[in-house]
C-alpha cells in the first residue's frame, strides 16, 4: 500500500496547477465562461499540444496509457480552475466510447483528431424520462437493409452543441428499460435529421437537447458489438463519475482553503471573523470532510486502478460522499463569506455553481447511497 | 499509488492470524462476545500472551522491546485483533506513559518502569483531569512541593480509568506557581499507589458501571528522581503523549469488526419477523456509517504514512479523535435500534459467564446492548473533549 506519486504523474498533476496558477486565473475563466462558444478553442488546442488529452488513451491509440489516477490528478487540478473546455465531454465521455469500442477505421476518423484537438464529440447518456438510469433507453434505431433508422431525443448532452460527432445510445432490440438491447451510434451532427438545440448551463458548460427524426446512418457507424453497448456505456459512466468527484473535491479543497484565508482578513465588531469560535469550528468541519472526501478518492482510484470486484461501489460512495459532504462545504463557504458570497463577482459563487451540478450529474447522493447498498 | 500488500505483508497478515487463531483465550473471546467486562487479570492475562510474542509494545521502538514495524503492520495487526474481538490492550502504561518514559525519562526510570510495563507487572492509570479541570486542563491544581528530596502531593485528579485496578499513576502536578504562563509551572510525575496519603474513590457511570475514579493525594511523599524529564516541562510532555491517545482512540478496526457485526444482527430474523435490514431507512444509516469509517480508515493510512516518513503525529490527529468517536457512537445507536425492545432490560446478573445463557432475558446478547451506548457517550468527551479537539484544529492546522 502506498499513496506516493510516480514522477511522471506528480509532473502531470504540477504542469496542470501551473498552467491554472498561470493562465487561468478567475478573470480569465470567466470571459471564456462569458463567450458564445462556452471555452477557448486556443486553450483546448494547449491542452491538446501539451497531451492533456492523450493522457488517458493507449500507447497504441496515441495515447499516454494513463489510468484512473491521473485522471484523478488532472480532474482536481481543472476542479480548481473551475475550466470550462469539455475534456469531460470530449475526452472522458466520448473518448472514453471510442477507445473501448470503435474499430481501427472507426478510431482513425474520430478518435485521433479528437486526440489531436481537431474533432469534437458528444456522448449523449440521458433522456428526458432517464434520470440516472443509463439503460433507461427509448431513442430506436431500426435495421433497414445495410442502414440503421434513427428516431429519439436525447437530453444534457454535453457539448452537444459544438460536437461534430454525437454518440447515440438507442435501442435495437429489448424494452425500455433493459440493459440488453442498447448500441451505440456515431451520427454526425449534420446528419439529416439531427436537431441541436444548444444552451448554457448553470456552471457555464455547454449543452444540447437533440431530437433525431429518421436520422438514416450506415452500419459502419455501429460502435462495438450491437445490442451489447450498454457494459461499455455503464463503464464510461463510472469513468466519469469517478472523474467529476475528483473535480468536485478540487472544487471543495479550493473552498475550504479561501474561506479560512477570508475569515482571517475580513474584520467585524473590531476583530478577524476567524477568531470566532463559532466561525472556527465550522471551518474545522470542513477541513475534516475535505480530508475524508479525499481519503474515499484516494480507496476509490487505488480500488479502480487494480479492478478491484468492488470497484463500482468504490465509485458510488465517493460520489455520495461529495453529494453531501461536498455540498457541505460548498454551503458553509458561501455563508462564512457573507453576501460576498452570493455575488456573481466573486469565485466562490461559480465553485458552489458547479459542485451543485456535479451533485446532479450522473447521480445524486440518494441515488449513489442506494446504489452502494445494492451493488449490481 | 496503490493497494496491494507486498509478499511480505501477507505473509505477516496471515502469521498473525494463525497466532489469534491458536492463542485467544477462549472464556475471554466468550466475554468480548457477550459483552461482559473483564476483570484485571483478563486483561493481563491477554497482555501476556502478545507480550510473549514480542507484540505488546507495538509503537516502541526494538531497543525497547517494542516491534519496530512499519504503519502497514501496525494497520494490519490492528485489523486482525479487531476481526477476533480481541481486547484492547489497556493504553496507560504501554501505548501512553511508556513513550513519554522511554523519550523523555532517565536510564534507571527506564531500567526501571519499562520492563514491568512489557511484562504487565505493574498496572499504571492516568492523573490529568480534575474535579475543577476538564477542558482548561492547564488550570490544574495539584501541588508537588519540594522537599529535599521529595515532593509532598495535595490535591485530586478524577474519571481515572481503571484507578482501581492501578498500582502507579503518572500525574501532571503543579511545581510552580511563580510562572509567566502557568502550563510552565507544570510537571509530569510518576507516583506509587501504595504511597500513604492515596486514596481512591469509585465513580459509578451511566450505565452502572466501575471504571472511573476519583483519587486523592494527602501530604503524599513521592521521590524527586520519580519526576520525568524536567520540572515545569510537563505539559509539553502531556501534549505529545495526548496526541499519540488521540490516533489511538479513533478505533478504526474495531468499528469495522462492528459494522460488519450490525449488519449480521440486522440480517437475522427474530421469531419469524422481518430483518431490520429490510427497512431503507436503517440499511441507509448503515451505509452512511460504513462510507464515513472507509474514509476514516484511508484518513488514518495517510497519517501513518506520513509518520513512516518522519513527521510526528500533529494536530492532524485530532481529526482522527472526533470523527473516530462520532462514527463509535453513530454504531452505538445503531446497534440500539437493532435491539429494539431487547435494548431495554437492565439485569446486571446476566452480565457474567457464569450466568446461564439459557436464563438470560433478550435475544442472544442484546441486553448488553445498553451498557456499551451509555457507556461510550463518554468517547466525545475524553482524551480532550470534541470541541476542545475543534480548537486544536482551528488554532494549529487552520492557523485561526
Amino acid at each position: 500500500m502506498d499513496f506516493s506519486l510516480t514522477e511522471e504523474q506528480e509532473m502531470l498533476r504540477d504542469s496542470i496547477a501551473r498552467f491554472i496558477d498561470t493562465d487561468y486565473n478567475f478573470e480569465t475563466r470567466q470571459e471564456i465562461a462569458a463567450k458564445k462558444s462556452g471555452f477557448s478553442s486556443e486553450m483546448w488546442q494547449m491542452f491538446a499540444e501539451l497531451g492533456w488529452t492523450a493522457v488517458l488513451f493507449s500507447e497504441e491509440d496515441g495515447g499516454f496509457d494513463g489510468g484512473p489516477i491521473e485522471l484523478m490528478l488532472m480532474m482536481e487540478q481543472f476542479g480548481r480552475g473551475l475550466v470550462v473546455e469539455p475534456f469531460l465531454a470530449n475526452i472522458v465521455l466520448a473518448g472514453g466510447v471510442l477507445r473501448r469500442s470503435a474499430n481501427p477505421i472507426q478510431k482513425s476518423a474520430w478518435l485521433k483528431p479528437l486526440i489531436e484537438g481537431n474533432l469534437h464529440a458528444a456522448l449523449a447518456f440521458a433522456e428526458p424520462q432517464s434520470r440516472y438510469d443509463i439503460h433507461n433507453v427509448s431513442t430506436t434505431a431500426k435495421s433497414k437493409g445495410s442502414d440503421f433508422v434513427i428516431n429519439g431525443r436525447k437530453t444534457m448532452v454535453l457539448n452537444g452543441g459544438v460536437a461534430d460527432i454525437l454518440i447515440i445510445p438507442a435501442r435495437t432490440s429489448g424494452k425500455n428499460v433493459d440493459e440488453k438491447g442498447i448500441s451505440l451510434f456515431a451520427v454526425p451532427a449534420d446528419a439529416n435529421g439531427v436537431k441541436i438545440s444548444s444552451y448554457p448551463t448553470i456552471d457555464a458548460l455547454q449543452a444540447a437537447e437533440i431530437e433525431l427524426i429518421d436520422v438514416t446512418i450506415s452500419s459502419d457507424s455501429v460502435l462495438g458489438l450491437p445490442d451489447l453497448g450498454f457494459s461499455v456505456l455503464s463503464e464510461v459512466i463510472d469513468e466519469a463519475t469517478l472523474a467529476i468527484s475528483a473535480e468536485a473535491v478540487g472544487i471543495m479543497q479550493t473552498m475550504h482553503d479561501k474561506t479560512v484565508e477570508y475569515s482571517k482578513n475580513r474584520s467585524q465588531f473590531g476583530v478577524p471573523i476567524g477568531t470566532f469560535q463559532a466561525l472556527q469550528h465550522r471551518m474545522v468541519d470542513t477541513m475534516t470532510d475535505c480530508e475524508q472526501t479525499r481519503s474515499l478518492m484516494y480507496w476509490c482510484v487505488m480500488r479502480n486502478a487494480a479492478k478491484s470486484p468492488n470497484a463500482r461501489q468504490t465509485i458510488n460512495a465517493l460520489k455520495y460522499q461529495v453529494g453531501t459532504a461536498g455540498i457541505l462545504v460548498a454551503r458553509e463557504a458561501v455563508q462564512l463569506h457573507g453576501g460576498m458570497g452570493v455575488t456573481w463577482e466573486l469565485d466562490i459563487a461559480h465553485y458552489f455553481k458547479r459542485i451543485t451540478a456535479i451533485d446532479l450529474t450522473f447521480g445524486n447522493a440518494d441515488y449513489h447511497l442506494d446504489k452502494f447498498i445494492d451493488p449490481q | 499509488m496503490h493497494i496491494d500488500l507486498t509478499k511480505n505483508e501477507i505473509e505477516f497478515q496471515a502469521e498473525v492470524r494463525q497466532f489469534f487463531a491458536k492463542n485467544y483465550p477462549e472464556d475471554i473471546r466468550r466475554k468480548q462476545n457477550e459483552g461482559i467486562p473483564l476483570s484485571r487479570a483478563d486483561f493481563i492475562r491477554w497482555q501476556k500472551i502478545l507480550n510473549a510474542q514480542g507484540w505488546f509494545a507495538v509503537n516502541w521502538p526494538r531497543e525497547y522491546g517494542g516491534t519496530g514495524w512499519t504503519p502497514v503492520q501496525k494497520y494490519l495487526f490492528a485489523q486482525e485483533m479487531a476481526a477476533i474481538d480481541a481486547p484492547r490492550v489497556v493504553a496507560f502504561g504501554v501505548n501512553m506513559v511508556g513513550p513519554i518514559i522511554y523519550t523523555y525519562g532517565t536510564d534507571e526510570q527506564k531500567q526501571k518502569f519499562l520492563p514491568d510495563i512489557l511484562s504487565s507487572a505493574v498496572w499504571w492509570c492516568q492523573g490529568y483531569s480534575e474535579p475543577g479541570s476538564g477542558s482548561d486542563l492547564a488550570s490544574l491544581k495539584t501541588k508537588a512541593d519540594r522537599d529535599g528530596d521529595v515532593y509532598i502531593v495535595n490535591g485530586t485528579k478524577t474519571w481515572t480509568t481503571l484507578g482501581q485496578h492501578a498500582d502507579w499513576i503518572f500525574c501532571l502536578v503543579r511545581t510552580s506557581s511563580d510562572v509567566a504562563r502557568r502550563q510552565e509551572g507544570i510537571s509530569f510525575l510518576l507516583i506509587d499507589m501504595e504511597s500513604p496519603g492515596v486514596t481512591v474513590r469509585p465513580i459509578i457511570t451511566i450505565e452502572g458501571g466501575h471504571e472511573v475514579n476519583e483519587i486523592h493525594f494527602q501530604n503524599v511523599r513521592v521521590p524527586v528522581k520519580n519526576l520525568v524529564g524536567e520540572e515545569g516541562k510537563g505539559w509539553t510532555y502531556g501534549k505529545v503523549l495526548l496526541q499519540h491517545e488521540r490516533t489511538n482512540i479513533a478505533g478504526v478496526a474495531i468499528s469495522q469488526y462492528r459494522i460488519n457485526r450490525l449488519k449480521e444482527k440486522a440480517s437475522e430474523s427474530v421469531h419469524g419477523g422481518r430483518p431490520l435490514i429490510d427497512d431503507r431507512n436503517f440499511a441507509r444509516k448503515v451505509a452512511q456509517t460504513e462510507i464515513e469509517l472507509k474514509a476514516l480508515e484511508y484518513t488514518e493510512l495517510r497519517t501513518l504514512a506520513s509518520v513512516a516518513v518522519g513527521n510526528a503525529p500533529g494536530p492532524e490527529s485530532s481529526l482522527l479523535k472526533i470523527r473516530g468517536t462520532e462514527i463509535q457512537q453513530a454504531l452505538d445507536a445503531l446497534m440500539m435500534e437493532a435491539a429494539g425492545y431487547y435494548a431495554l432490560p437492565y439485569i446486571p446478573a446476566q452480565y457474567d459467564l457464569d450466568f446461564p445463557i439459557e436464563d438470560r432475558i433478550g435475544h442472544g446478547k442484546e441486553t448488553n446492548t445498553s451498557l456499551q451506548y451509555f457507556n461510550n457517550r463518554k468517547a466525545s468527551i475524553y482524551g480532550g473533549s470534541n470541541e476542545i479537539q475543534k480548537n486544536i484544529i482551528a488554532k494549529h492546522v487552520l492557523g485561526l
